[in-house]
């Protein structure tokens, strides 16, 4: 009875998320006296997740899931848990995580519980601490069924380095037809840029910066950083960026190391949706802008006087630092 | 075709959020519920489908009398009718068998849910609703098209997006790009005079069972002071990033 986790990969690499999710799973199966196997869908290098306290890795290769598909990949990791007898299974937050979690969670008659941001508070009765409000509060969470799903938070827990040695074992799981009911046709993704789901940094824009011809400065910052680009929600209503960077309440929640907010002033929606990003910087010319009172360093002045000088600095900081 | 949306009646996203019975329930006090931001954008693309493709919609919410406004905000938007489980909903797994029923007793082709409610977050009911029904499933979908049997579906992808071909009986998790937000409608006096009009069934619900129980609440600390740096001392800010908070 281990403790199962899915080890999310793209392009055959483990995802950030996967050292994550795995370092989670190695602390439930030591709280619980057992040890965390994962399952790994079309990624090279399986032995590695033992970096990550993972002792041993169903290890799938199959041609069907080059291309991800929620039901199939809900079924493989339910065979998995059903062949491993496990009643806990580690989950990521990410996109396609979330996508089958749920389909998961029908089909194992599991209680689901995303959003986790701490290994669990006792295992028996299981306890979690989860957001909710959308990131304006907590939550300690039972789950009673007997097995049960943990979502873990972006950046939340982080990943641990425990050497174990990880035993790889081939594993084929039984799909048919109906497990591919619906077709990816098209994939519109940015290459070689980070995303706001898994970038160290954030860069935001928001109304202070005018307009969408004002955005140079904005890449450029992040391109220096490293950094995803975001924005606020009025941004992506006025059409001035893609409605994929609006994060926030209603967009997408931001858990990174640092969060940049350039010219946003900081509605409530928009606090709660960056809260869970570790430093907070923003730069912004009125000093009563509330997002002063929810940030950890802030520079009071004009953007577009700012933002160029702190790229200049950057620039001269990474030269001396490379 | 015949539409389901999925309502969920939250606080509104201004409401500052606190806890009580020691720290055991959500205040309800002075908070401004409406419907789910998400399930909203879903309603109002369902209204695309009845105007344009002659779609029949119906609305349903899993809640108590309190929630009636919310559902009958959705008849005013211009739904047909709407249907009220009588239950507190306990968790996601509990919303989703209810819906289920109600599902599996009106034979609809589209149900159309938030991908999740800004309230408790648990972003399963679409997911647990589709593989419970055996219907196909589209989460974070941000824009839909139906013809005939068919339907193309865009889902958000960390980082971009994917372009899906799926079939009818089919269930969304939808979010903001279903349609715009200035697309949102706001329901006029006649849709109002209708709604009250239109038939507001209330059943009462079968006898599943949670499998999550929150126990406790709390609020994030309070944050700590902001730490001021002069716009003409650039090198200060890099040098606190950099030597005080590690995180460049």
């Amino acid at each position: 009875m281990s403790v199962l986790v899915y080890t999310e990969s793209e392009n055959g690499k483990y995802k950030k998320n996967a050292h994550e999710v795995a370092s989670y799973a190695y602390e439930v199966a030591k709280l619980m006296g057992t040890k965390a196997t994962a399952i790994s869908i079309n990624a090279g290098k399986a032995e590695s997740l033992g970096d990550f306290g993972v002792s041993k890795v169903l290890n799938v290769s199959n041609d069907q899931l080059k291309t991800f598909s929620a039901k199939a990949f809900a079924q493989v990791i339910g065979q998995a848990a059903e062949k491993e007898n496990a009643k806990i299974i580690i989950l990521s937050s990410s996109a396609d995580t979330k996508f089958l979690a749920p389909i998961l969670a029908a089909q194992l008659r599991a209680g689901y519980v995303p959003n986790v941001v701490s290994a669990p508070e006792s295992t028996s009765p299981f306890k979690v601490k989860r957001t909710v409000f959308s990131n304006k509060g907590f939550a300690v969470t039972e789950i009673s069924s007997e097995i049960k799903i943990v979502g873990v938070s972006n950046n939340a827990f982080g990943s641990a380095e425990n050497k174990t040695k990880a035993e790889v074992e081939n594993f084929e799981p039984a799909l048919g037809g109906d497990s591919f009911t619906t077709k990816s046709i098209e994939v519109d993704k940015v290459v070689g840029k980070a995303t706001i789901a898994d970038a160290d940094i954030v860069v935001s824009g928001g109304r202070g910066l005018k307009g969408p011809e004002n955005w140079g400065m904005i890449e450029e910052l992040a391109e220096v950083l490293g950094a995803a680009t975001a924005c606020s929600k009025p941004v992506s209503d006025l059409g001035w960026r893609p409605h994929g960077e609006h994060v926030g309440q209603t967009g997408k929640p931001v858990a990174s190391n640092l969060y940049i907010a350039i010219g946003i002033s900081g509605a409530i929606q928009h606090l709660a949706g960056v809260s869970s990003s570790k430093v907070k910087v923003v730069i912004n010319t009125d000093p009563e802008a509330p997002f002063f009172k929810a940030a950890d360093y802030g520079v009071v002045g004009d953007a577009f006087e700012v933002v160029p000088k702190l790229i200049e600095k950057l620039k001269e900081f990474k030269a001396q630092n490379a | 075709m015949k539409i389901l949306v999925c309502l969920s009646n939250v606080p509104d996203t201004t409401s500052k959020i606190n806890f009580t019975e020691n720290d055991t329930k959500f205040d309800t006090n002075g908070v401004q519920f409406v419907i789910n931001p998400n399930d909203e954008f879903g309603l109002t693309r369902a209204m695309w489908f009845k105007e344009k493709q002659g779609a029949t919609v119906h609305v349903a919410t899993v809640g108590e009398a309190s929630t009636e406004p919310t559902i009958r905000k959705a008849l005013a938007i211009g739904a047909d009718e709407a249907i009220r489980v009588n239950a507190v909903p306990l968790d996601g797994f509990f919303v989703a068998e209810q819906l289920a029923e109600v599902i599996k007793n009106g034979e609809y082709d589209l149900v159309i849910a938030g991908r999740e409610s800004i309230d408790y977050n648990g972003g399963m009911v679409p997911g647990i609703l589709a593989t419970l029904l055996d219907m196909n499933f589209v989460n974070t979908c941000i824009s839909l098209e139906i013809e005939g049997n068919n339907a193309t579906a865009t889902r958000e992808i960390d980082g971009g997006k994917e372009k899906i071909a799926t079939t009818l009986p089919l269930v969304i998790g939808g979010q903001k790009g279903l349609v715009a937000e200035s697309d949102l409608r706001i329901p006029n006096m006649r849709g109002i005079m209708m709604a009250r009009q239109k038939k507001l069934n209330v059943v009462e619900p079968t006898t599943s069972k949670n499998a999550t129980t929150d126990v406790k609440f709390e609020k994030p600390a309070p944050k700590g002071k902001v730490t001021l740096v002069d716009a003409d001392n650039i090198d200060e800010l890099i040098n606190l990033l950099h030597n005080e908070a590690k995180v460049i």
